[in-house]
């Protein structure tokens, strides 16, 4: 436990960035979005592949216009297709998001029942240096929030660094811490999660094994978080990182604090996504000016094809050429066919101009999902596991969260097809879900236990 | 979901509050459970007002003028997702406690409480997706008959739990609401005799092809 405490600070780093929801653009590579900076990041993808996801149609088309399409008339109609195409769609996007979020919410609260090692209390993070121990309610309290104010401090700090070395162009600097946490999250704490899954239950394992397993499942994720890889693997290999991650903050926050930070890094989400000065702000902008992706794989992206087209935005574009004239076909797979869609597309190239930019908006609003921050993720999470762990011992509360970040998680997406353009994903959710924890571990607890003890049904 | 999730809130802030008042914790059960079934009709007609706004700026945003999904399907799946949402809540927790060691009925109540709470969920699970089409077709059309009915049959299955150790008289004559319940939604949704016969020896439809096909074929000329 002291190794990684100290190692802190790199596991620090990718919990900083990641807290927005941002529309579909997809930068060449899987790429790392500090959350909020992705977001707008996506706007910067715009003029590569003017990805329409859900509801940044237009600014993706705005961002097509950048890169030197520039007619008007066809922007306006394209404009009002990609707000029908996107609404319609929309639904499509948000079950590809709750699906990532369900299977990491369910992973958390699985292995929070299950393995006790989880819920005991060892020691907490240098981040939260006060303790939640004295007897007063007053000094718990004060406790708590210095500890949020000294977490909070860190993650922008962070983000504030992160974004000085990304304007001063030090890239191989952050590949390189974002290559060392990740390899620290793939390596060491998935070492530490199975230790404990095999003591609960009680299983045997020799090291070669568990070298070799080890071994195996860290290097693949390397490999298909920062290089290239299947797509659900990538997907699932970012749920895996965000549970562990979000498991490490549930053994490690004390209970006040938990809340209380989840309340404050929701506030920090909303200002820093929406405030013209903020960090990430600032860094999605430098990234928009310079036309290039921001970081690897610190962002979840639901797309549909990541790895074989990414390195050329016409490949990414075949399969919604299709889409035009057979659009009865929607659950087509039109990555599936990389070669019959290049041909379509260069056929609809030549013709008209306009045609295969509508084919492509459609075609790339079709195969990019949404994205969503590891970080978001990883948040909601700590929230669902927080209340599966500490409601004494109470499903409701779990499922209520549950619910309820779901539904912040829809707003958002609504919202975001109203506004185009990055959206914090934190604070409806969150909010939703601190309302229905506490109303729900001390209101309707209470009132279905009674129930129950009737059997009484309403 | 979620909006049944708000019902069951306000229907336990009003149970916290008549604790003090009564001085014992399930005193005001009868008129809370009426009042929290009252609640839940209110949050299903919330729910209704949402969708049909859904639905309708659905269909001006598509292209042939309906929305792809009809207001039926979204009665049937707001029932649902209000049953699942009751029936999970009612039943977590008895279920986790049954994983647990224990005896049941221990003290001297009934030792049929787990199964008798397996049939009452699923009772439940299935009268709240009639309820919720019957009621979303009421609203639709208006007649007050249905909705009268659908918040009667509410109050008289959540009534006859209070029954309960007395299994054969809550379980009987809850099971028969939900058969009949079950008919009249059948028979709301368009369902008949005919339309089972038919749907049971696997016919085919084809004029319903030929219509998507043409609305297909029209969109390349745009």
């Amino acid at each position: 436990m002291i190794t990684f405490m100290n190692n802190s600070d790199s596991e620090e780093e990718p919990c900083n960035e990641r807290t927005s929801l941002m529309s579909a653009e997809s930068p060449p590579v899987p790429s790392y979005q500090d959350g909020l900076q992705a977001s707008e990041a996506g706007e910067a993808q715009a003029h590569r592949k003017r990805r329409a996801g859900s509801s940044r149609g237009p600014n993706n088309i705005a961002g097509g216009e950048m890169s030197g399409s520039g007619v008007p008339v066809r922007e306006s109609a394209l404009e009002n297709e990609e707000e029908e195409l996107t609404l319609k769609y929309g639904a499509k996007h948000v079950i590809m998001l709750f699906v990532p979020v369900t299977l990491c919410m369910i992973v958390v609260v699985a292995t929070i029942k299950s393995v006790r090692f989880y819920t005991e209390k060892n020691g907490q993070l240098i981040y939260t240096p006060f303790s939640e121990d004295t007897p007063s309610v007053g000094q718990r309290l004060l406790n708590s929030v210095l500890n949020t104010i000294i977490m909070i401090s860190v993650i922008i700090v962070m983000t504030v660094f992160l974004v000085l070395l990304y304007k001063y162009r030090c890239y191989k600097f952050i590949h390189g811490w974002l290559i060392l946490s990740s390899l620290m999250l793939l390596f060491l704490f998935t070492y530490i999660y199975l230790g404990e899954v095999l003591k609960t239950y009680n299983v045997a394992m020799d090291y070669p094994t568990l070298f070799i397993v080890i071994w195996n499942f860290g290097a693949v994720g390397m490999i298909c978080i920062h290089w290239k890889g299947p797509l659900q693997l990538q997907q699932a290999y970012l749920i895996m990182i965000s549970a562990l991650m979000a498991l490490v903050f549930i053994k490690y926050l004390p209970e006040w604090s938990a809340w209380v930070i989840l309340g404050a890094i929701s506030i920090y989400d909303l200002m820093a996504v929406l405030c013209p000065k903020g960090p990430l702000r600032m860094l999605v902008e430098t990234a928009q000016e310079r036309n290039e992706p921001i970081f690897p794989a610190l962002i979840y992206s639901s797309a549909m094809m990541w790895t074989v087209g990414m390195a050329k935005p016409d490949t990414a574009a075949r399969g919604p050429s299709q889409q035009t004239w057979d659009a009865a076909e929607d659950g087509r797979e039109h990555l599936r066919s990389p070669s019959h869609a290049e041909s379509q597309l260069s056929e609809t190239r030549s013709p008209v101009p306009t045609r295969p930019i509508a084919s492509l908006e459609e075609l790339e609003e079709e195969e990019r999902g949404v994205k969503l921050g590891l970080g978001d993720f990883i948040f909601y999470s700590v929230l669902v596991g927080k209340a599966a762990a500490t409601a004494s011992g109470d499903w409701n509360t779990t499922l209520a969260c549950f619910v309820a970040i779901l539904i912040g998680l829809c707003l958002t997406l609504l919202l975001l097809a109203v506004f185009k353009k990055a959206l914090p994903a934190l604070p409806i959710s969150i909010t939703f879900g601190l309302i229905f924890y506490f109303s729900t571990d001390n209101l309707v607890r209470p009132f279905m236990d009674t129930l129950a003890s009737h059997q009484l049904y309403i | 979901a979620f909006l049944w999730l708000l019902s069951l809130l306000a229907a336990s802030l009003l149970w916290l509050l008549s604790v003090p008042l009564s001085g014992r914790e399930d005193a005001a059960l009868l008129p809370l459970g009426a009042a929290a079934a009252l609640l839940q009709e209110l949050c299903r007609f919330a729910c209704f007002k949402l969708l049909k706004k859904a639905h309708e700026g659905l269909a001006t945003l598509s292209e042939d003028g309906r929305s792809p999904m009809s207001l039926q399907e979204m009665a049937y799946v707001s029932g649902l997702s209000f049953g699942i949402i009751s029936g999970v809540f009612s039943i977590v927790n008895v279920l986790a406690d049954s994983a647990g060691p224990g005896t049941v009925g221990i003290h001297g109540d009934s030792p049929y409480y787990f199964i008798t709470s397996a049939f009452l969920t699923m009772a439940l699970v299935l009268l709240h997706t009639f309820w919720g089409v019957i009621f979303f077709d009421a609203c639709e059309r208006r007649r007050a008959g249905g909705l009268a009915l659908v918040v009667g049959g509410h109050l008289l299955a959540s009534g006859l739990t209070f029954l309960n150790p007395w299994y054969e008289a809550s379980l009987g004559p809850i099971f028969i609401l939900t058969l009949c319940t079950g008919l009249w939604a059948f028979g709301t949704a368009g369902g008949s005799f005919r339309n089972l016969l038919k749907c049971l020896s696997c016919e085919q439809q084809p004029e319903g092809r030929a219509v998507l096909y043409s609305a297909l074929q029209a969109r390349p000329e745009e």
